[in-house]
């Protein structure tokens, strides 16, 4: 378990190092996922105690956001100038994105199933 | 109550909410109960737990008059561990990877799309509204996960911290208008549903796909890592062919 999590925690940080060295635009965390990918395929499998410990961190993932969702509060007053725009934006976006992943998705996979990459 | 034991416990109170225990143990109850009311009922989407433990714990904050400071020097222990949890993603990914082979391009065509809509539509409903030239630049990526938007933000002149407050709320409405909104145009396949959730509502999209379905979660964490790349990539450079 501490082995494991010691591993997350080192392709995190090494995730991190390759973002700032490359100056690529993605988070540190983002280059440690790809990081650990890489490490599961080399190792052609994923071991069972590691399955365990990030099944366990992701069944709450949820929980992890509520911090940063209580920083909020901190900006009403940036919010309430704009509120009208900033919520019809936030629905019909948020909407729209969901119909057009989805149904592009939908259509293509039928379409082309069987495209490998 | 005498006064000597008021003043007590008056002490009690400073000692408690100067140490990180007091708020660290808020966030697990008022996720507690936000996550009791999402099971009993039978994780409806609109009963999002995030939203619910966010809107007891402001109102305790706000009750007792305590700051947004103090409040993250317990409850940072937990926000700490978003970066943990992120690498641990890889996992479903890779246990669903021969799935995500399979339709390649398909998962990369929706992703592209759905990204150029998520920004251009929010960029264009705050315009035609009548927004502030600070508020069109910083919901341009909203759907994008908060690290990564409010540097895109930044980089076009929004303000971040307002891009952050946004990224947050847009997690939380698609988290909540997914799910019935995917039931209504009729997407079964668990695939397309998760890439729609990343996509739209990156780590709470996800979080909320994962408690549904694996298949749906491993998509949506790809769509999340794939949607922050895309967009960090295009937004800046649409930005300078409209300006």
């Amino acid at each position: 378990m501490l082995l494991y999590l010691t591993i997350l925690l080192s392709c995190q940080l090494a995730g991190e190092l390759l973002a700032a060295a490359t100056g690529l635009p993605i988070p540190g965390p983002v280059c440690g996922m790809a990081l650990l990918f890489a490490g599961l395929a080399i190792n052609k499998g994923v071991p069972k105690d590691l399955g365990d410990l990030t099944d366990g961190l992701l069944t709450n993932l949820s929980l992890l956001f509520v911090p940063a969702g209580v920083g909020v509060m901190l900006h009403f007053q940036l919010l309430a100038t704009d509120w009208l725009p900033l919520s019809l934006a936030i629905l019909i976006s948020t909407s729209l994105t969901v119909v057009v992943t989805a149904g592009i998705m939908s259509y293509l996979g039928k379409a082309g199933g069987s495209q490998k990459l | 109550m005498k006064p000597q034991n008021l003043e007590t416990l008056r002490d009690i109170w400073v000692y408690l909410s100067a140490s990180p225990l007091l708020h660290l143990t808020l966030t697990l109850a008022a996720y507690q109960v936000g996550f009791w009311l999402y099971r009993r009922g039978n994780l409806n989407p609109l009963l999002n737990p995030v939203l619910i433990a966010v809107i007891i714990i402001v109102l305790v904050l706000l009750a007792t008059d305590s700051s947004y400071q103090t409040y993250f020097e317990g409850a940072q222990f937990v926000h700490f561990l978003l970066g943990p949890a992120t690498v641990a993603l890889a996992v479903p990914l890779y246990r669903q990877f021969e799935k995500v082979r399979e339709s390649a391009i398909a998962i990369f065509a929706s992703i592209l799309a759905g990204s150029l809509t998520a920004s251009i539509s929010a960029v264009a409903v705050v315009w035609l509204a009548g927004g502030a030239r600070d508020a069109v630049i910083s919901i341009a990526p909203k759907s994008v996960t908060a690290p990564v938007a409010m540097g895109i933000s930044e980089q076009l002149g929004g303000l971040p911290s307002l891009t952050a407050v946004l990224v947050m709320l847009t997690g939380i409405s698609g988290a909540m208008l997914g799910p019935p909104l995917l039931n209504l145009i009729g997407v079964k396949d668990w695939a397309a549903r998760g890439l729609a959730m990343g996509v739209s509502s990156h780590g709470i999209g996800t979080a909320r796909a994962l408690q549904v379905n694996e298949v749906a979660g491993a998509f949506s964490g790809l769509a999340m890592g794939l949607n922050a790349l895309a967009t960090a990539i295009m937004l800046p450079l649409l930005w300078r062919l409209v300006n």
